[in-house]
């Protein structure tokens, strides 16, 4: 059932009004059953495997397991998402296992600049140039078409 | 009537959506709206660090010029994207966006994205348009840029908000209404402007995997046509609705195969080992001018690997184990760097699907694929509609003022035919090819014209307070209908009196999959199958009315599913409009199988007013030679 909550696991965010499963599910599956305080997908066939619930989930409760209609039983791919990159593992059918590590992004968590440093180079409504245009371009001026 | 709390909310403008596109407008119309004492709203129906296409994360980015190389012009752009939509595309458009997407990708860069660079600091290009980065958090990253955008120039973000109707003052937009997915809450937001930036379609025709694997489409789930009725609601023009996307992609999966062809110049043969790309070569020749270009169009790769699997020479296959062998025999005398590179690559494809797609990972190693002994499947997926990518539906939106024909030009670029509503991304047809990175630049683009319409037209239009109840009434019908009618029955979902959201989308699916030329019609239809698929949907339309809902939720994928039947009548009567075969790898009309440029080389435009649909045929002016 793509994404699944592990019981055992699972503490429904310590009774927060949301969980963070719920906060970041793009296709609003995730909910929480205030009488068992356990988070659990209500639709699986619409899950697209995205991991947000799985990356997001502070205890580690969450995994996937691979649609069954298509995907042989018995492999996982975990992920271990930190604020520069993000480990994963991947286990296959056979046992075989593999890991990797990438980057995931280069600023501090929360610190992008709307205008990326560049500043305020047009400040003219009617230009067609955007505000930190052309220099964010890296071009002296917006191109145009040679009449 | 069920108990909604109404909540009104006035601002100068509105921004729909919460994706690529919807982020770029918020940078840039936060800046001018600031500077001019005006206010920004933006709406999402999930979190904006993980909403939209590009919720997983992305391995590339596909729309990166690199004008300043001085290497390609924005004209080669409107030339490779024309060719690759069998001409029809508006070149305006192309040619804007093209020109902004270098300053988008280079503030993803500032705002943290890791884009690969090789030893002399240059951009790795997996194409000649495409870099590859290091994308598991590209959503999060841009959407922090456009949060703080909004939050530090006095605008405002709602996520959990469901956007379901416009708001109309005569012919001018004057908002939208919507509802809360997480409380009994319908809001009503007041605005001078509008910019729609809520997606493009999946699961308007049944996908190959119907069972768990049906949410697994290429392009997400949640993508349900919001963009498409929303604008056509508000009567604005739309275009290119025959032109649905189908990917060729890893079979079931859905993971991406630019890194195999482009990066590692894979082949992909049938079963019997014969390319299909070169034995079938003459087929190419029906196709005018557009089979003999390079790149090939996308739809021509798809039609010829589609004509093997007609055959009988299925099933098709991505040879990694060959490209992979050919790679390491340039290493054959260095057995040290031999095994370097061989790491590097491992890692370079799981990482293009863990980035992006991670459903193909786990089925990669739930059939203990190892891509360096054997092939693996690809395969056509079920259609979409996703106008930025090499689809193209979306709606007729004004070019700019420097670049547009007169006939394309109305005053604010990317706005539609409707006063103060503006597009973008997947909202905005004709102009293919634009991407994540595209739909950014040019939701700026669209965010700064947004501003410069409302500085000119500075009154907050009329809402009519018996419009909004009557919407209000409307959109909460699915609760009243359940809430009358539920108990009735043993089953929650079978009840004489209504039908739930999901069998309503299958019996869609269902439809779209037989008549329309969906995967088991083999993408064939014809004048009497989109007649046939009218009169279902026609039913289809009556049964919408008693669409019933248990909770919130529910209520979403009623209306969710609404989208989708608009978006399918689009379709369906765009096809039938264009009596030719153009992209026969996309959808192939039986009793018109070949191109005509005399008589369709030209746009089919349609707005649905007062019920009715009106097709019309709109010329293609070229500005790039």
């Amino acid at each position: 059932m793509p994404s699944y909550v592990i019981l055992e696991k699972c503490d429904g965010c310590k009774g927060q009004d949301k969980t963070a499963c719920m906060y970041i599910c793009p296709n609003d599956l995730m909910v929480l059953n205030t009488e068992t305080m356990k988070a659990y997908n209500r639709a699986p066939e619409m899950c697209w495997e995205c991991y947000n619930c799985v990356k997001i989930c502070p205890q580690q409760a969450i995994d996937v397991r691979g649609y069954a209609d298509f995907v042989p039983m018995g492999a996982s791919c975990v992920p271990l998402r930190g604020s520069e990159d993000i480990m994963w593992t991947v286990k296959f059918r056979n046992g075989m296992l593999k890991r990797f590590k990438f980057p995931i992004r280069t600023t501090p968590e929360g610190q992008a600049k709307p205008d990326g440093g560049y500043g305020e180079v047009t400040t003219d409504l009617a230009s067609q140039c955007l505000y930190n245009e052309p220099a964010a371009l890296k071009l002296d001026a917006l191109p145009t078409l040679k009449k | 009537m069920a108990d909604f709390e109404t909540v009104e909310v006035t601002t100068d403008i509105l921004i729909c959506g919460g994706g690529m596109a919807a982020c770029g407008a918020a940078v840039e119309a936060s800046y001018w709206a600031n500077k001019n004492g005006l206010k920004v709203t933006l709406v999402d129906k999930a979190a904006m660090d993980r909403s939209g296409a590009a919720a997983m994360g992305l391995s590339a980015i596909n729309e990166y010029v690199d004008i300043n190389s001085g290497d390609n012009t924005c004209e080669d752009y409107v030339r490779y994207v024309r060719n690759d939509l069998m001409g029809i595309t508006r070149e305006d458009l192309v040619y804007d966006i093209a020109r902004h997407v270098d300053s988008t990708v280079h503030l993803f860069e500032k705002w943290g994205l890791p884009i690969w660079t090789d030893e002399n600091g240059k951009y790795v290009h997996e194409g000649r348009w495409q870099l590859m980065i290091n994308g598991e958090s590209y959503k999060v990253v841009v959407a922090e840029a456009a949060k703080n955008a909004l939050t530090q120039q006095g605008g405002q973000y709602f996520e959990r908000v469901f956007i379901t109707q416009p708001l109309l003052d005569g012919d001018r937009i004057a908002g939208a209404v919507g509802f809360s997915t997480r409380e009994n809450k319908f809001y009503v937001f007041k605005a001078k402007a509008v910019l729609v930036a809520m997606g493009g379609a999946v699961h308007v025709f049944k996908p190959r995997s119907t069972g768990e694997g049906l949410g697994r489409a290429w392009y997400p789930p949640w993508n349900s046509g919001s963009s498409l009725y929303f604008t056509l609601m508000a009567g604005a023009e739309q275009t290119c609705q025959e032109v649905r996307f189908i990917p060729v992609r890893f079979k079931d999966g859905y993971g991406p195969v630019g890194a195999w062809f482009l990066l590692f110049k894979s082949r992909a043969t049938n079963a019997f080992g014969g390319e299909y790309m070169v034995e079938r070569k003459d087929e190419l020749a029906k196709w005018g001018s557009y089979g003999a270009v390079k790149p090939l169009p996308a739809n021509l790769r798809n039609w010829l690997g589609m004509l093997d699997e007609f055959d009988g020479l299925g099933p098709i296959y991505m040879r990694t184990e060959e490209a992979i062998a050919k790679i390491a025999e340039t290493y054959k005398d260095d057995p040290k760097a031999y095994k370097k590179k061989m790491k590097e690559l491992e890692a370079e494809a799981w990482e293009d699907f863990l980035d992006m797609t991670i459903s193909q990972a786990i089925l990669w190693a739930g059939t203990n694929v190892q891509p360096e002994v054997k092939p693996s499947e690809i395969a056509a997926a079920e259609p979409y509609f996703i106008g930025s990518h090499s689809g193209a539906s979306g709606a007729w939106v004004s070019g700019p003022k420097d670049l547009a024909p007169p006939d394309y030009f109305w005053g604010y670029e990317y706005m539609s035919t409707v006063k103060g509503l503006f597009c973008a991304g997947d909202a905005s047809g004709a102009s293919s090819h634009k991407f994540t990175s595209g739909s950014h630049a040019e939701g700026r683009a669209a965010g700064k014209s947004i501003v410069r319409f409302v500085l000119a037209n500075n009154t907050q239009p009329n809402v009519d307070a018996g419009k909004v109840a009557e919407l209000k009434a409307k959109i909460l019908k699915p609760i009243d209908i359940f809430a009358e009618f539920g108990a009735k029955s043993s089953d929650p979902d079978i009840n004489p009196e209504f039908m739930k959201p999901k069998m309503f989308m299958f019996r869609l699916q269902k439809i779209m999959d037989e008549y329309a030329g969906g995967v088991t019609s083999c993408f064939k239809t014809s004048k009497p199958k989109l007649e046939r698929a009218l009169e279902l949907i026609g039913w289809l339309k009556e049964d919408s009315e008693k669409l019933a809902a248990e909770d919130l939720h529910e209520l979403m994928r009623c209306h969710e599913n609404i989208q989708r039947m608009y978006q399918a009548e689009a379709h369906v009567r765009s096809i039938l409009f264009r009596e030719e075969t153009r992209w026969p790898g996309y959808y192939f009309r039986s009793d018109y199988p070949n191109l005509d440029e005399a008589n369709w080389k030209c746009f089919v435009n349609c707005t649905y007013k007062d019920g009715k649909w009106e097709l019309k045929k709109v010329p293609i002016i070229s500005i790039v030679g």
